[in-house]
């Protein structure tokens, strides 16, 4: 009884036009871009950007979980999305201000560069 | 093929191939627009899942606003067309393609099980009905997310101020 209840929810779930997971690997690889971008790149904007990427595919995760839980979950996932963008608009700026302040101290946008606390 | 379809493929190309290109490209400018095309690449998604209040806040905030931020941040610093290390790239990019394809087999084995508490019949946007007047309701909504609204206006109180004070400059006498 179980098993048969079980097989055609399978079956259900691969009769959508999308399936879930397909969101969730898109994710994963934007995730793994960002990740990379963040650990090769040797300039603090690169860095900055892989950051972008890496809270993109956080996105993306909640929105597709809200979206496949009905109208309300489409909500909440839309809320934290939201706030996610919200984080990300206000990490750039200070990010970048504190990056052009290096680059005025130090003459450099490399990671490794800075290493005084203060001249 | 089923159109949803056709629009995840050529969305998921898109903001893929932009992601690349982010970390490939040797000039910061291209870099820059290949970040701009994984996120609108992400909009799209948004759009395909039905949440079409943050798609336009996505390519109004990222597109319009961050993006244009980083190209200003790249005007004012030096290019710098050494420091691209296409071994450190290929190796940390061997890395991440082995976690992708563990992580991957990790999704896919899960999914053929369903995930619970998922309706499988959902992820297909309801044209009739949009997102937007429900998310600004539960915004306002003592019992929903009224704390976490007010959160973030003082976080964005907070990094307005932060930026005037780093970004002051330094060595003049206040007036």
């Amino acid at each position: 009884m179980i098993a048969v209840l079980a097989s055609t929810a399978v079956v259900q779930s691969t009769a959508t036009p999308v399936p879930v997971h397909w969101y969730l690997i898109v994710s994963i690889v934007l995730f793994l871009i960002g990740i990379t971008v963040v650990l090769t790149r040797r300039n603090l904007i690169y860095v900055l950007m892989g950051v972008e990427l890496i809270l993109n595919a956080a996105a993306l995760n909640f929105i597709a979980f809200g979206s496949y839980r009905g109208a309300h979950g489409l909500v909440d996932g839309t809320v934290m999305a939201t706030l996610i963008i919200v984080m990300a608009a206000t990490e750039a700026t200070i990010a970048l201000a504190i990056v052009l302040n290096v680059f005025g101290l130090f003459q450099s946008v490399r990671p490794q560069d800075p290493n005084l606390l203060r001249e | 093929m089923e159109p949803q379809i056709l629009a995840f493929l050529v969305l998921a190309t898109t903001a893929i191939a932009g992601g690349i290109i982010t970390l490939w490209s040797k000039y910061i400018v291209h870099a820059t627009f290949g970040l701009m095309m994984s996120l609108l690449g992400v909009a799209g998604f948004y759009v395909l899942l039905g949440s079409d209040l943050l798609a336009v806040t996505q390519v109004v905030v990222y597109v319009g606003g961050v993006v244009i931020l980083y190209l200003f941040g790249v005007m004012l610093t030096p290019p710098d067309l050494e420091e691209r290390s296409k071994l450190r790239i290929g190796i940390v990019g061997g890395l991440a393609t082995v976690a992708g394809i563990l992580l991957i087999a990790a999704v896919n084995g899960m999914s053929t099980s369903g995930w619970q508490g998922l309706d499988p019949e959902g992820g297909v946007p309801d044209a009739a009905v949009s997102v937007i007047d429900s998310v600004g309701r539960s915004f306002m909504n003592k019992d929903q997310y009224l704390l976490v609204f007010e959160l973030a206006s003082v976080l964005l109180l907070v990094a307005l101020i932060g930026a005037v004070y780093v970004a002051r400059r330094r060595g003049e006498p206040s007036q």
